[in-house]
């Protein structure tokens, strides 16, 4: 992905652009005093820390905060949210970052995007997440044969516990689509 | 009634244990639990990184379903994940009134509305300060008396509402796990990540993070849960092979209940060093 690119499409995607604004206003105040980088569980794994990453987005480096993996690998401990000395809702404004990436960038966080549309499409069909199924749509969406290879072992295992349920997926308008589609239309 | 029951979608597939452990345990200790009828997902961790307004109309229908049929009974929620999404639409609800109002229109169509005016409570919140301690200890004999046990209780019921605990250094299950004649692993990561979703996106990452609490908890004969997610990481990810079981399996196994009334047939990991001091 060229950097170029990325600098477009903040502009182009409205939504996305309001939705970064608002995790903005939610770091704000931030003092890079690095108290979140220290707190994060999944640190060591990240490609930038917290704090640097924070720094980035106030600095309007928009790109360095999308080609990085920070965000992405936030596990929602809500450690950083427990210490920030600002106060600052930082799980939150990772959350929004995640929101903004899946609409900005959705062939660069592919995988991410791809499960969390079959979660929702899972609840909106069904009111109530069905595993097995959410599953299989979430690897058939992927199209990509090895990515389900990693999760077999533990669907065996799943399986053998008679914890996996196969149900024969049902047609119709779903559970919750139309209190889907009302909060749909209500965010225009 | 005693208590309003959230089980929340983990706990009809891969937390089944942790439902009927649950259901069992709180008969044992007297505590009347009805189901919300047609309750339906909280949104997970998912709602809030797709569509901020589901992510609150989601649980909020929930709190509704509640209000509706029983206003003012505190609603038991064991999945820390289900306890902060319903808890966060709550607050959402009672100090956001643009939002409030946001959702009940929503909600409206479907005869429902929401003030947040039911309590929303952790299963740990419930166990450790509604008396259920003193309880567990008349009935427990001297079974699990020389069991050492690492309390671990993850991120998302003691964070970021910590209502009921120390958010970093947790010790609501000491009472209850001392109750039952076992002891407690004097430790300090009953409170750290175990990953989470990232260890389901990155193995490598629940490898870590799982191996290092694991690591800590080498001294104890077996480790206690209370949420699904916990569960699941502590379960797959381990170096050496450890018995990981459900807070109210532990507690009912103490107490003399069936380990198949307990689920203990369904957890991933051996639990049977655990189960053969229960009753048989």
């Amino acid at each position: 992905m060229a950097l170029s690119d990325v600098r477009e499409k903040p502009a182009a995607r409205p939504e996305a652009a309001r939705r970064l604004e608002q995790v903005k206003d939610k770091v704000a105040a931030c003092i890079q005093c690095g108290t979140c980088s220290a707190s994060c569980p999944n640190a060591e794994f990240m490609d930038m820390t917290p704090r640097r990453m924070w720094r980035a987005l106030l600095a309007g480096r928009v790109e360095t905060v999308f080609l990085s993996q920070t965000f992405i690998l936030c596990a929602s401990c809500y450690m950083c949210t427990l210490r920030c000395p600002r106060g600052l809702p930082l799980t939150w404004a990772m959350a929004g970052l995640k929101q903004a990436a899946f609409s900005l960038y959705p062939d660069r966080f592919r995988r991410s995007a791809l499960f969390y549309r079959a979660f929702m499409d899972n609840i909106r069909q069904y009111g109530r997440v069905r595993e097995m199924e959410m599953m299989t749509r979430y690897f058939l969406a992927l199209k990509h044969p090895l990515v389900p290879l990693g999760y077999t072992s533990m669907g065996i295992r799943l399986m053998a516990k008679h914890k996996l349920h196969l149900r024969l997926p049902s047609a119709g308008p779903g559970r919750l689509a139309p209190l889907f589609d009302r909060a749909g239309r209500q965010e225009g | 009634m005693d208590y309003l029951y959230y089980p929340g979608c983990s706990l009809e597939g891969t937390a089944m244990e942790y439902d009927r452990s649950c259901r069992a345990l709180s008969g044992a200790l007297g505590m009347a639990l009805v189901e919300i009828s047609d309750w339906t997902c909280c949104g997970a961790t998912a709602a809030r990184c797709v569509d901020e307004l589901l992510s609150v109309v989601l649980p909020a229908r929930n709190l509704a379903l509640a209000e509706k049929t029983d206003p003012g009974i505190d609603i038991l929620v064991p999945c820390s994940a289900c306890y902060l999404n319903l808890e966060t639409a709550r607050e959402t609800i009672r100090t956001d009134p643009v939002m409030r109002n946001r959702v009940n229109q929503i909600l409206a169509p479907d005869n429902l509305v929401v003030t947040g005016s039911n309590r929303v409570r952790h299963l740990l919140d419930v166990l450790s300060r509604d008396g259920a301690a003193d309880q567990v200890a008349a009935r427990a004999g001297t079974n699990m008396a020389d069991l050492v046990i690492a309390p671990y209780y993850g991120c998302q019921c003691l964070r970021p509402f910590h209502e009921f605990d120390d958010p970093e250094l947790p010790r609501s299950m000491d009472r209850l796990i001392r109750a039952t004649g076992a002891q407690v692993l004097e430790w300090d990561m009953g409170g750290t990540c175990c990953g989470a979703a990232t260890a389901t996106t990155r193995p490598g990452v629940g490898q870590a993070l799982v191996g290092q609490i694991l690591a800590g908890a080498k001294d104890a004969d077996a480790v206690v849960t209370v949420c699904p997610m916990c569960q699941m990481n502590l379960e797959r990810f381990q170096p050496e092979p450890v018995p990981v079981l459900y807070l109210p399996q532990f507690l009912g196994l103490a107490m003399g209940l069936s380990s198949k009334a307990l689920g203990c047939g369904l957890n991933l990991s051996d639990v049977r060093p655990v189960v053969i001091r229960g009753a048989p």
